[in-house]
């Protein structure tokens, strides 16, 4: 993959930063279906983590029953996939996430998102529909995209298991691997 | 072919007090009726997903047995659960399916596959530990008690045919309150 010259000078993201957050806030189990926004910067790293429970899905909307159930017993789960995966998960998301009211916590990569460009001005239209969907569907959604934006990770995990509500975070160009 | 709810009774009898069901629609409306219990929860609101529920579960409480009630329709919407599931191989899980060839809480039309497909072959070559098929009564009932004491995950059809007709209150499944009552009984675990 060849860099963009915001990343080659390091304004970029870095996986260490967003997984250091993840581990603050308590999540332990992992739920993934590979992305390849992430695919370096996150999911290698976590899968060979060994704090973390790492659970491979076939499908996206898996994820959000087997992390529903396991915030019955207050375990704390991260489900990890592309957008075209929660695309693809909007009727789980409607019926598990919001209308039951569940703490499903979502990091998004939004793959051929151009750096820096805002996820609704993004040439690609899959990227430009998610915020609007999630606004819709009353959904808090962060935008996650230098190192400067990781420090709402934390308070977006918390916030969604203190009030059992979802959120997603979008992970708008590669995090640097560690 | 057996009355789902003949094998729900004969089920009953052998599930402790404090050991979580998970069920799906028609099975849950007939379970709930059936074997009452704070610790039944009703999956419901997206069809398929009751058994990455119980997976859930099964990953949460690695000690204490997870029943899962799964129907025919709601599995092929979530098949690949299975690989999911042996994958991820709860030791705790046992993954009943009530194999009745339809949608039955969608007007009965049929499955894709109806008769043809073989869910217990499909759960073994997941990968599951161990896979069961029952058609008839007795043999369910002299063979359920070694399908509970194995070691997960533990997969069963179930091939029935509906019994006597149960209420179904739609209101009480998609209600906040079965939740909050489940929440609270699972808060005492």
């Amino acid at each position: 993959m060849k860099n963009t010259s915001q990343d080659t000078v390091q304004v970029g993201l870095h996986g260490a930063n967003i997984i250091q957050s993840i581990k603050i806030s308590g999540i332990k189990t992992i739920i993934t279906v590979p992305d390849k926004t992430t695919a370096s910067g996150l999911l290698r790293p976590i899968s060979v983590d060994e704090s973390f429970r790492h659970v491979l899905v076939c499908k996206e909307d898996e994820a959000l029953g087997i992390s529903a159930g396991l915030s019955y017993a207050n375990h704390r789960a991260l489900i990890l996939i592309q957008y075209t995966g929660l695309l693809d998960s909007l009727n789980g998301i409607r019926a598990v996430a919001v209308e039951y009211s569940m703490p499903i916590c979502m990091m998004v990569g939004l793959l051929g998102k151009e750096p820096g460009v805002p996820p609704t001005e993004s040439s690609k239209f899959g990227v430009r529909i998610i915020e609007p969907i999630l606004d819709t569907m009353g959904i808090a959604h962060h935008w996650i995209e230098t190192d400067d934006d990781v420090g709402v990770i934390v308070p977006a995990i918390n916030q969604s298991y203190q009030t059992s509500t979802p959120v997603a975070m979008l992970i708008g160009r590669r995090p640097i691997a560690p | 072919m057996m009355k789902r709810d003949a094998c729900l009774k004969i089920l009953g009898e052998c599930v402790a007090e404090d050991e979580i069901v998970v069920a799906a629609y028609t099975s849950a409306f007939e379970w709930i009726a059936i074997r009452p219990n704070p610790l039944n929860y009703i999956s419901s609101g997206a069809m398929g997903l009751t058994s990455s529920h119980a997976l859930g579960f099964a990953l949460a409480w690695p000690d204490r047995r997870i029943i899962l009630l799964d129907g025919d329709g709601s599995l092929l919407m979530n098949l690949g659960s299975l690989v999911t599931i042996a994958q991820a191989a709860p030791k705790n899980l046992v993954h009943f399916v009530c194999e009745n060839g339809t949608y039955e809480a969608n007007g009965g039309h049929p499955i894709p596959g109806q008769g043809r497909v073989n869910f217990a072959g499909l759960a073994r070559e997941a990968g599951y530990r161990e896979s069961h098929e029952f058609n008839d009564l007795n043999n369910f009932k002299s063979g359920i008690s070694s399908v509970l004491q194995q070691e997960g995950p533990v997969f069963a059809t179930l091939k029935v045919a509906p019994g006597k007709e149960y209420p179904q209150d739609y209101g009480l499944m998609h209600g906040e309150q079965i939740r909050k009552d489940f929440l609270a009984a699972v808060k005492g675990l």
